[in-house]
């Protein structure tokens, strides 16, 4: 096998990988990045919104600084996140997007004088100061105090992603890109580089780090209904968990967007409804006033989203080849605010749909969306269980997301997380020397090589990888989505362990030579059943509510017990993870209470029962 | 609604010493808002598991998918079966070397481009950590960010006579991001090092003004007026020396 050696390994070449790769290569260490798309295309490049810092240079962020970011990031993360690094993000968040504007940002900036915006349908007027013109400016996002999300224009995440691209070419880094890492290389101890399957070639090739990182994004495809890109498909996150040593935190923390466009499931803005749009069910009716007489449709993300699933549970959604939907109505809002204030969602709905939103409805229903759950991390980005192995951006659980993470902030977290996490990989590096154990070098190989030729050969049996993948997506959309309880929950880690079985017989239909496409799903098809598992099972036993995780059985929100982090590894042979739990928190700056949006029944810690 | 669609797809495996390039037909139901996402996703998982092709972001945002469709370069993802005949014929895109069937290595071609014309900010100045940022006029900034919605997909270099007959054609891509960094004040190259870089047959000499590229480009970038500005901008020695090799 062809082996390659560097000091850091980058598994991932979005913006969080690639952000570490810069801070190493830049402190004069040789970098070499994986990614299975040309960097560019990573999934970052498809957030639209914004990146949340605290400038607070636009006269909607008037007095916003660290401080009150980090106490929206805890309230959002409904108490779940680790504090000291919800702070440590919070404080560097400013500089990260300076020094991105001095790599080439072309944030938009502050224009001075009157101006109009929408909130709740209605409109206000705000006027920016002479002072500020020309600073970077940004624009309001759910569950900020402040206007605190700085964009450029619809693609920020793009801008982003070419900019540290450039950042990257300009310094030389090596990036391997349609390269898929299907192992890591450790002894249970230690992490010395990964095995990788070439997606130009289909052969296998081992890389040696002193240094590894998974950046390798969020893993939305284990559900049928996401926002996320084809290949956010866990790729990292499995090799992780295979190890056995190194944990996922808080697997059962998903989120789920209102408004995935169907069949797609590609995004349209919030922006539809904060604007006056309406959903509607079967019967052309609004449901939204009936469940939420006050904020109707205008109700928090996870709010919306659930009662969406509900009304097409009873039956009233529409049908359709790809499964039942509802209509988001926007026609009202009139052509020319659409053609000027919502022009994506209208090239959306005219590119990808066939639907002119101006006279047309829109298909519409709740789509996964951001995995809180990732590779479990210490403050500086080291993973638990394994020396010389670091995690970043959506791929890891670093956790300043807790249970809910606020929008842009995930953006930020790349940036933010990417710069200190690559300091502290520099300075691990300096005079760290690893021995490249080869039996253990040769045995990640021969095991791989091993899967292969059995999938190939159909050693193990005839299933077939997409029927699987299907079914465990199914499971996942239907009892571990957005309404949870106890009975449904233990029904999917039964089915999904059925599922789990069937995936150890996967067998190819086809030749399998080179990039053959089946292969590389069947490759990783076993540990997407494991993450789906974890992720139910650690919905099942959490019983308690708690951002996103919303257990119809257990309303409240449980300090006494749950105030705490799931950290689930799995054993060779095993057919459900083995769940740990550490404290949320080890540092409290701010004590549990009352989010101030959204059902808040809480259980406190000392066992008193607040709110309503 | 309900239409029976006929698929020519371009098969190759180049890795596989008994693949020969040749045309294999699919058929294929159509379903409302189908798009060639929908339906070559379908092709594989139901038909054969073995076709390669590109999908990232189905979502016309990431520029994978670009392939040739009845003759003309686009991105697959956001191409509605609803807008083509029952007959659709699907190729690689030309130049970028093949890796097998309609999948294309855009990865190494554009990582060289982006070294060629130096994609990235020049600048003597070191970040300083403490200092508030510097002020920009938004609708500069605005401007440059019409300019870097490219995609780098491909379609416009497919479509390019030029490109097609030399290969170290950098092509109106190229020309774009050096019209993005030439608007933006923080680069501090100057005329003349911009013109190492492009003024060549490589580059905008090189170009014959035919315009296939701002046809295809999904992004609907003004490479037109990008191209005549860097014209313009390379000066009057420039524009003769264009006459010269005509
Ligand atoms: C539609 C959408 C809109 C969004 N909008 C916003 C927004 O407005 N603001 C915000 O803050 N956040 C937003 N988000 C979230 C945010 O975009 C992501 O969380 C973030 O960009 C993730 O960056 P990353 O670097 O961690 O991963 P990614 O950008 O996903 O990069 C992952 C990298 O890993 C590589 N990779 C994966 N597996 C492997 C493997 N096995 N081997 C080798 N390489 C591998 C990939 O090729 C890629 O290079 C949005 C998300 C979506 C889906
Ligand atoms: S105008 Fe120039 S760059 Fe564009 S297609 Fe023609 S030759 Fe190529
Ligand atoms: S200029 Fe347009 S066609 Fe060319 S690579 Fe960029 S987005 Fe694609
Ligand atoms: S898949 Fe990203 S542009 Fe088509």
């Amino acid at each position: 096998m062809e082996t390659i050696y560097t000091d850091l390994l980058c598994i991932g070449a979005g913006l969080a990988g690639e952000r570490v790769a810069v801070e190493a290569a830049s402190a004069g260490f040789e970098t070499i990045c994986l990614s299975i798309v040309p960097p560019r295309r990573s999934h970052s490049s498809a957030a639209q919104g914004g990146m949340q810092a605290s400038l607070g240079h636009c006269i909607m962020g008037k007095g916003d600084s660290p401080d009150v970011h980090f106490q929206d990031t805890v309230k959002g993360s409904d108490w779940g996140c680790d504090q000291e690094v919800a702070r440590l993000f919070a404080e560097t968040a400013p500089v990260a997007v300076r020094e991105m504007a001095f790599w080439g940002i072309p944030w938009n900036r502050v224009v001075p004088g009157k101006d109009t915006y929408f909130k709740g349908g209605k409109q206000f007027e705000k006027e920016e100061l002479k002072e500020k013109e020309g600073l970077i400016t940004a624009r309001s996002f759910g569950g900020t105090a402040k206007w605190r999300t700085c964009y450029t224009s619809d693609g920020t995440g793009h801008t982003l992603l070419y900019t540290m691209d450039n950042k990257v070419v300009e310094l030389g880094v090596t990036v391997h890109d349609r390269i898929e890492a299907i192992s890591l290389i450790h002894d249970g101890k230690t992490c010395i580089g990964a095995v990788a399957r070439c997606l130009k070639t289909g052969k296998c090739r081992a890389y040696l780090a002193r240094a590894t990182l998974i950046a390798t994004g969020g893993y939305g495809r284990i559900y049928r209904e996401t926002t996320n890109a084809v290949i956010n498909d866990g790729g990292g996150a499995i090799i992780a968990i295979d190890t056995e040593v190194v944990p996922l935190g808080n697997p059962e923390a998903i989120q789920f967007h209102p408004t995935g466009i169907v069949p797609t499931n590609i995004l349209v803005t919030e922006g539809c409804r904060g604007d006056g749009g309406t959903l509607l069910d079967v019967n052309e009716e609004r449901f939204m006033p009936e469940y939420e007489p006050e904020k109707e449709e205008l109700a928090s993300r996870d709010v919306v989203s659930r009662w969406m699933t509900h009304h097409i549970q009873k039956g009233l959604g529409v049908k359709s080849p790809y499964g039942d939907h509802l209509w988001l109505d926007i026609r009202h809002l009139g052509a020319e605010h659409i053609k000027t204030k919502l022009r994506e969602v209208e090239e959306i709905c005219n590119n990808f749909l066939g639907v002119d939103p101006i006279t047309q409805l829109i298909p519409v229903r709740p789509a996964q969306h951001y995995s809180m759950a990732g590779i479990r991390t210490n403050k500086d980005g080291a993973a638990y269980g394994l020396k010389g192995l670091f995690s970043a951006g959506e791929a890891a659980c670093w956790d300043m997301h807790g249970f809910n993470r606020l929008g842009g902030n995930s953006l930020a977290e790349t940036i933010v997380a990417g710069k200190i996490v690559g300091e502290k990989i520099a300075e691990s590096l300096k005079g760290y020397e690893v021995h490249f154990n080869t039996a253990v070098i040769k045995d990640a190989a021969a095991k791989d090589y091993e899967r292969i030729d059995r999938l190939i050969s159909c050693k193990d049996g005839k299933e077939d990888v997409f029927e699987v993948r299907n079914a465990m997506q199914n499971e996942l959309m239907e009892r571990v989505g957005i309404f949870r309880n106890g009975a449904d929950l233990q029904k999917a880690v039964d089915n999904l362990q059925e599922i789990h079985a069937r995936a150890k017989k996967v067998g190819l239909r086809s030749n399998g030579i080179g990039v053959n496409p089946e292969l590389t799903l069947a490759l990783k098809i076993q540990g997407m059943v494991r993450l789906a598992i974890c992720t139910a099972y650690g919905a099942l036993q959490r019983t308690e509510s708690r951002g996103c995780h919303s257990r119809e059985d257990y309303e409240a929100r449980n300090d006494r017990d749950w105030l705490n982090r799931t950290l689930a590894t799995w054993k060779e042979g095993d057919d459900l993870p083995t769940l740990n739990y550490e404290p949320a928190s080890k540092v409290m700056e701010i004590p549990p209470g009352d989010r101030g949006y959204g059902v808040s029944k809480i259980i406190s810690q000392d066992d008193e029962k607040i709110g309503v | 609604m309900g239409r029976k669609l006929k698929f020519n797809i371009f098969r190759y495996n180049p890795q596989d010493p008994d693949s020969v390039p040749h045309t294999d037909t699919f058929q294929l139901e159509e379903t409302e808002s189908m798009t060639l996402f929908i339906a070559l996703t379908q092709i594989r998982e139901e038909q054969d598991p073995s076709l390669q092709f590109d999908f990232c972001c189905r979502a016309g945002i990431c520029g994978a998918c670009a392939m040739i469709i009845n003759g003309r370069p686009n991105l697959a993802c956001k191409t509605l079966t609803d807008d083509l005949p029952a007959e659709i014929t699907l190729m690689p895109l030309p130049i970028f070397k093949l890796i097998g069937d309609l999948s294309v290595d855009t990865g190494t071609w554009f990582r060289e481009m982006n070294e060629n014309v130096e994609s990235w900010v020049h600048t003597s100045k070191t970040f300083d950590l403490e200092a508030e940022e510097e002020r920009m006029d938004n609708s500069l900034a605005e401007e440059i960010y019409e300019l870097e919605r490219c995609v780098e997909c491909g379609c416009c270099v497919a479509a390019c006579g030029t490109a097609n007959m030399r290969e170290d054609f950098v092509g109106a891509v190229a020309m774009n991001r050096i019209a993005r960094f030439m608007m933006d004040p923080r680069d501090q190259r100057t005329g003349s090092e911009y013109f190492e870089v492009i003024g060549t047959d490589e580059g905008i000499f090189g170009c014959m003004g035919l315009l296939g590229c701002e046809d295809v480009c999904p992004k609907q970038l003004p490479l037109q007026d990008q191209l005549g500005i860097l014209r313009l901008k390379m000066g009057w020695s420039a524009i003769k020396h264009l006459f010269r090799i005509k």
